[in-house]
């Protein structure tokens, strides 16, 4: 096993022979391919009699040499000349295994595909859409269908295991509000219009928009993941064959859960923000918390509250389909159930603020400022 | 000190698998207690045990993915007890493992996938020569030429058997662990498995540790056949021997109704094999000429 491959070219009676010398192995062809693959002109044989071993990859150069420079094989023993048997079979030149294009050709391509997929997946959405509303007919019209149980168990995972970390998130941007606000007010000497920032800001659009995002990163990615899954064990076939809908039974409780819960969570997120920035105040600017909080009944219109839970439940409805929509998409492989995953999130949370934006222009245009 | 050395590294040769009192546990599950186990060098040992023995276990124990509670566990006269799952290399390159669902990597085609293993351990060897190796392993393998450039989504149960088996060949290794390679397979293409199976075992020298379900594959291609019974290895025999033994789980193995049609499959094909032997041509002629000499 030990020593290097070589090889020697001999002038002998019959012409020049190629003799391989030493192992030739995986772990040692690997320095003397180069050297073999200059050699030119034919050969009247290759000789293998002093090759001290042999493995299938040492088979393979030996038949290419053979079938490159002409000679046959000689002085081949038992083991490599059942070798070189067993690897002829495959054709020297042929397909090749990587299948990437040169960077020219990719980049067209790509572009190509995503401007397809963007319009197939449009379609897609749409059909999907167009699915649920068909199930939550047909759930209308047979509401002993409705799947009570799924809901209430979706409207905890979604709703209440949520409640400590979106708390957690709203006293904190509570806290951060107050805290900058204060701070850029008191250069016109009005740090008391912190209770308006805090308050107004909260209800209008922070609570709601960042409890949206809680929302999409925690249960939007559990859906498409949990959808994709259960997609790739073919446990949704499996509940097609039975007969049971898999929209009506995982998809319609799931889009449902979230329409619900999403206002209750937002305002929850308000409360605790508004919490938060009372706190602060009263911490730093010296504004007693229980004056912080009745001035917030005084410059805080109703209309904000309106404002922030009217977008909570379309914000819940988008995260839900965006989730389950990437979710039962997922076909083939494991990797598909992240990369859809991922999309669901990203697109979630994009057409989240998209909305935002043009809520934000809507309801001041009809006087909700 | 030498002569021991010399003695040990002979007995290495002789059982690249040593396995002495394996214990492994699942919490308060034990699944194996005192298991022992030696390979012999170029046979193909069978491994067979109901369902939760603890087959995998052993094959995962062995080439170090699980780390045992106890025991020794020797490949090629080095322990693989005592190190990390990602230690051992000096074996890791002289053995070759098959698993269960092929276990290829998704994002590669089949020949990136044979070729990751000569990239990790053979920098050296250039692209064309590894893309070469790659498609005659893939060809080896029974596969055709053209699956080197798929993607292992578009291969079917059996292509990503043998794609995963190219994978398992990269390296030339020495030793082949096979997952149950003929589970979930058609009986044709089980049978196909099989023989190559024989085939690149006979060709290459390998020894291979088979873990099956398949009482075909045991009958055709297992040399020794290891029952794991009761936590332990209760025997390791050839077939006929193992149906002499005297205990239920066996007996109930091999000659349950499917024991016993693999048995006459297996009689029948070795009763075909001699059809075009020359002791079976001789016995023919010896008949046809009776008569004549009886004349």
């Amino acid at each position: 096993m030990n020593g290097a491959a070589s090889f020697a070219l001999v002038d002998e009676a019959d012409g020049r022979v190629l003799r391989l010398q030493g192992p030739y192995l995986l772990s040692t062809v690997g320095a003397v391919d180069a050297h073999l693959h200059d050699l030119k002109g034919d050969v009247a044989a290759v000789d293998l009699s002093q090759v001290t071993a042999i493995d299938t990859v040492g088979a393979w150069v030996a038949h290419t040499l053979s079938l490159r420079l002409n000679g046959p094989i000689t002085g081949a023993d038992d083991r490599a000349a059942r070798l070189i048997d067993a690897v002829s079979a495959a054709p020297m030149d042929g397909v090749t295994p990587s299948r990437h294009l040169p960077v020219w050709q990719r980049v067209p391509q790509r572009m190509g595909e995503l401007v397809v997929e963007f319009f197939a997946g449009l379609l897609g959405v749409l059909g999907f859409l167009g699915q649920i509303i068909l199930a939550a007919g047909a759930i209308i019209r047979h509401p002993r269908r409705f799947r009570g149980k799924a809901l209430v168990r979706q409207m905890e995972q979604v709703g209440v295991s949520a409640l400590p970390i979106v708390g957690l998130m709203s006293f904190l941007i509570g806290i951060v509000i107050a805290q900058q606000g204060a701070v850029q007010l008191a250069q016109f000497g009005a740090e008391t219009l912190t209770v308006n920032l805090v308050g107004r800001i909260t209800l209008r659009e922070l609570g709601v928009l960042m409890t949206a995002i809680m929302v999409a990163g925690r249960s939007g990615s559990a859906f498409a993941a949990q959808l994709g899954t259960m997609k790739l064990t073919e446990e949704i076939d499996a509940m097609r064959t039975i007969g049971i809908s898999p929209i009506e039974a995982l998809v319609i409780p799931r889009i449902l859960a979230a329409v619900l819960v999403m206002p209750l969570l937002g305002f929850y997120a308000c409360v605790v923000a508004i919490v938060g920035g009372a706190v602060i105040a009263d911490l730093s600017l010296g504004i007693p918390f229980q004056s912080f909080l009745l001035r917030i009944r005084d410059v805080v219109p109703t209309y904000d509250l309106w404002v922030g839970l009217i977008k909570a439940p379309v914000f819940g409805l988008i995260i839900a389909l965006s989730g389950c929509y990437q979710g039962m998409q997922v076909k083939g492989n494991s990797e598909e159930v992240g990369m859809r995953t991922t999309t669901a999130v990203v697109a979630a949370i994009f057409m989240v603020i998209v909305l935002d934006a043009f809520f934000a222009v809507f309801f001041t245009n009809v006087g909700w400022g | 000190m030498q002569e021991e050395d010399t003695v040990a590294e002979n007995a290495t040769a002789e059982y690249p698998i040593v396995v002495e009192g394996l214990v492994n546990r699942f919490g308060d599950q034990t699944v194996h207690d005192g298991l022992d186990l030696t390979v012999r060098r170029g046979e193909i040992l069978g491994v067979v045990g109901g369902s939760g023995t603890g087959k995998s276990v052993l094959m995962r124990s062995i080439i170090g993915l699980q780390a045992p509670a106890g025991g020794d566990i020797r490949v090629f006269g080095r322990s693989i007890t005592d190190r990390a799952p990602d230690e051992v290399l000096g074996v890791r390159d002289r053995w070759g493992v098959l698993f269960q669902g092929g276990a290829l990597f998704s994002t590669l085609t089949v020949g990136e996938n044979v070729e990751v293993p000569l990239k990790q351990f053979y920098g050296d060897i250039d692209d064309k020569l590894r893309h070469e190796i790659a498609r005659y392993k893939v060809m080896m393998s029974g596969l055709p030429e053209e699956a080197v450039a798929k993607f292992p989504a578009e291969l079917s149960g059996g292509m990503k058997k043998r794609a995963g088996l190219a994978r398992a060949l990269a390296l030339d290794p020495e030793l082949l662990f096979l997952d149950e390679p003929t589970a979930g397979l058609d009986p044709i293409g089980a049978a196909a498995f099989d023989r190559l199976i024989a085939e690149l075992q006979e060709t290459l020298g390998l020894t291979v540790f088979l873990i099956t379900h398949d009482l075909d594959t045991l009958h055709e291609i297992c040399d020794r056949v290891a029952v794991l019974a009761d936590k332990r290895v209760i025997a390791v025999d050839t077939v006929p021997n193992l149906m002499r033994l005297d205990h239920p789980w066996i007996n109930e193995y091999f000659n349950g109704p499917r024991g016993r049609a693999a048995l006459t499959a297996q009689a029948l094909d070795e009763l075909r094999r001699h059809m075009d032997k020359p002791v079976a041509a001789n016995a023919v002629k010896v008949l046809d000429n009776a008569p004549q000499r009886g004349a």
